[in-house]
């Protein structure tokens, strides 16, 4: 391979397919901690939607059953999360990376346990969701840029691509134009304000994680259900970890988020690509090292060499009411 | 909600155990959805970790590297840092150690060739945490995330190095050449033969001595004092003439030099060569143990022991049980953490309500 087989069109394209992943994540991670509670769960709630939306639209033939499933699975986690996080006034971080470990653990041993193939599910053959194909892309299919656009870059994409994207605009309007957004940031900022205010800064916490764990059960459907079309050990391979920095860099804010997710679903793209392609100057780059970028510009990021970040200011403290 | 209501005995002995059997009470009950017997697979578990002599053996094998990962992790909390970093800094660790056995098992005696090791061990581990402490000192990024990015960073990077560099030619296997016999550390099955043939090593006397320091730094000199302060209360700290960034740093710096030596009882005391993954969730291990061991000697001391314990039981547990693969220890690790870490309040206010009714 050289470098002027590099297709930057196939680049783009798969661009779009990684960042539904992260996107969604992103979005659940964006209202918990809005509301001032840290979602470094995130990976083991993808891992542990993948897992049964893999193994239950596997046994029902049904991708639909098996994404409720993850969704009731997700929703289950989160709310663990806020129990800890809200009214036992734990500790935020290591709740989550007990939810993270655990769920790496536990998605391994029950699929062993029902499917007996090594910690994976079955391929689920004709339980995936199936692909839309927009009106008329026969007709354009031949004609050179708008073909090209129309079938693969806008069409030929499953549902859950779409309401990703459309989820960008969606929480944006929740959290800016909206009474529940109002009141969710105020949690996330000054906790103790808007309980003077009369808004019930337990319920309103609570509500964000319910949201963030129907959201972030899309991701590891998509990982399972869409991207593989079966459950893997670990398959989520830190993407809670990256939506969650695509969150950093984007200042906790729906719009930068989307660019932060884009730009690590276009790295992973990139390193699909990039791989054993001999390039000008530098030569074939090893995959390891190509690995490595999406997580060395995060750490550029972080450091505040891009843009600065600043953290909802309540964020990962419990709300003790003043009496 | 808070625990300061309650005495120290029950804070420190009764709410961890309370805790911990919590936790093992949601495995018996994983492990009876799987189809076996709680009680008879803890039976194994205990026989093989505990009573059986070389499983004993093995356990205190595991206990050594953990003891250094979960003192990294604590040394870093006592200064209100979270590391979560220690898998990569241990893994960096590792690295350092095996450049310092390739430059040098030729040469070097024994008496050199050791002290070597750890310092390379102790060297590339520290230098792995600089980075991220640096970025929270001077930046502010949050260690958090830092540390993370740098576990994945850890791992791609070793995977380059060990496939591009250090596979001797001609061979598959993705790991470095043997060292020279001069590198191994002395075994104790050499003095006491009823271990048999177990890797545990003198590294178990380091990972005591290195407890032991650890014990007297923090809670008796004036230094381990400051990073309390710190931890306690930044701003507090800093008004009391306390240089923050710089004891960021330089517990950051110690924090990864403990996770790299942890690399020195797993690779000198056993393997003698650097293979890829080798920490295999060490250092993950190592949140466990210092926050079940609430950052103290013999608490971390006795939480190492249990994982090691746990790490050696559920191997041969998988073994004698087809359902309860060897993940199993990795979900015991997670609940684990969320009982005695994340809930380690759970049972408090019902314990001061208890203790409170005795009194009256």
């Amino acid at each position: 391979m050289t470098f002027e087989d590099l297709h930057l069109g196939s680049i783009v394209v798969s661009t779009v397919r990684n960042a539904p992943v992260l996107l969604f994540a992103a979005m659940a991670g964006l209202f918990a901690e809005r509301s001032g509670v840290i979602d470094i769960g995130l990976e083991g709630k993808i891992l542990a939607s993948a897992f049964v939306s893999a193994a239950v639209a596997f046994t029902t033939q049904n991708p639909w059953y098996g994404i409720l499933a993850g969704i009731a699975i997700s929703v289950v986690l989160a709310l663990l999360q806020g129990a800890i996080a809200i009214t036992q006034k734990g500790n935020q971080l290591v709740a989550g990376i007990a939810i993270n470990i655990a769920m790496s653990g536990l998605t391994f041993v029950v699929a062993q346990y029902f499917f007996q193939q090594g910690g994976r599910t079955p391929g689920l053959g004709d339980a995936r969701l199936s692909e839309i194909v927009l009106p008329g892309s026969a007709a354009v299919a031949d004609v050179p840029v708008i073909g090209w656009i129309w079938t693969q870059l806008l069409g030929g994409h499953t549902i859950l691509v779409y309401l990703a994207f459309a989820l960008v605009p969606l929480v944006h309007w929740v959290l800016y134009h909206t009474r529940f957004g109002l009141r969710l940031r105020a949690c996330g900022e000054n906790p103790h304000a808007a309980d003077a205010a009369g808004v019930s800064v337990e319920g309103t916490r609570y509500g964000a994680m319910l949201i963030a764990g129907i959201l972030c059960s899309f991701s590891g459907a998509y990982l399972a259900i869409v991207q593989s079309g079966f459950f893997l050990r670990d398959m989520s391979a830190g993407a809670g970890y990256l939506a969650l920095t695509a969150m950093v860099f984007g200042n906790w804010r729906p719009f930068y988020t989307f660019l932060g997710c884009l730009m690590f679903g276009f790295f992973g793209a990139v390193q699909i690509q990039l791989e054993g392609v001999d390039l000008p100057v530098v030569g074939r780059i090893p995959g390891a090292l190509i690995q490595m970028v999406p997580y060395v510009v995060t750490v550029i990021v972080l450091a505040g060499l891009m843009a600065k970040s600043v953290a909802p200011k309540a964020i990962g403290v419990p709300f003790v009411k003043s009496r | 909600m808070t625990t300061n209501e309650l005495p120290r005995w029950a804070t420190g002995i009764v709410l961890p155990i309370l805790n911990l059997l919590s936790a093992l009470l949601v495995t018996a009950l994983v492990i009876h959805l799987l189809g076996e017997n709680p009680a008879e697979s803890m039976q194994i578990l205990v026989n093989s970790a505990i009573v059986n002599p070389e499983g004993l053996a093995y356990t205190l094998f595991y206990a050594s590297t953990f003891v250094f990962t979960g003192l990294a992790v604590s040394i870093a909390m006592q200064a209100g840092l979270f590391n979560i970093g220690a898998e990569g800094q241990m893994y960096l660790g590792g690295l350092g150690l095996t450049v310092a056995m390739l430059a040098f098992d030729a040469t070097l005696p024994w008496y050199l060739l050791i002290p070597a090791g750890m310092i390379g061990a102790a060297l590339f581990g520290a230098l792995w945490a600089f980075i991220p402490g640096y970025l929270q000192a001077k930046r502010g990024s949050h260690i958090v995330v830092t540390t993370i990015m740098f576990n994945f960073i850890a791992s791609s990077l070793m995977n380059f190095v060990i496939v591009k560099y250090l596979i001797p030619p001609g061979e598959q296997n993705t790991a470095s050449r043997v060292f020279s016999t001069d590198a191994e550390l002395p075994r104790l099955s050499d003095w006491f033969p009823i271990l048999g043939d177990t890797p545990l090593n003198v590294s178990l006397f380091l990972a005591i001595i290195a407890l032991v320091i650890y014990g007297v730094m923090v809670s008796r000199s004036s230094w381990g004092y400051k990073v309390r302060a710190t931890g306690l209360n930044r701003h507090a700290a800093h008004y009391a003439g306390v240089k923050i960034s710089a004891m960021i740093i330089v517990t950051m710096l110690i924090s990864g030099a403990l996770a790299g030596l942890g690399a020195v009882n797993s690779i000198m005391g056993s393997t003698h060569y650097l293979s890829l993954n080798f920490v295999g969730g060490a250092g993950f291990i190592g949140i466990a143990i210092a926050l079940m061991g609430r950052q103290q000697p013999i608490g971390i001391f006795l939480s190492a022991v249990l994982f090691g314990a746990l790490t050696q039981g559920g191997f041969d547990l998988s073994l004698e049980k087809p359902n309860i693969p060897p993940e199993m220890v990795i979900v015991i690790q997670g609940l684990i953490i969320l009982f005695c870490g994340a809930m380690e309040n759970l049972y408090a206010p019902a314990l001061a309500k208890l203790l409170k009714g005795k009194q009256a």
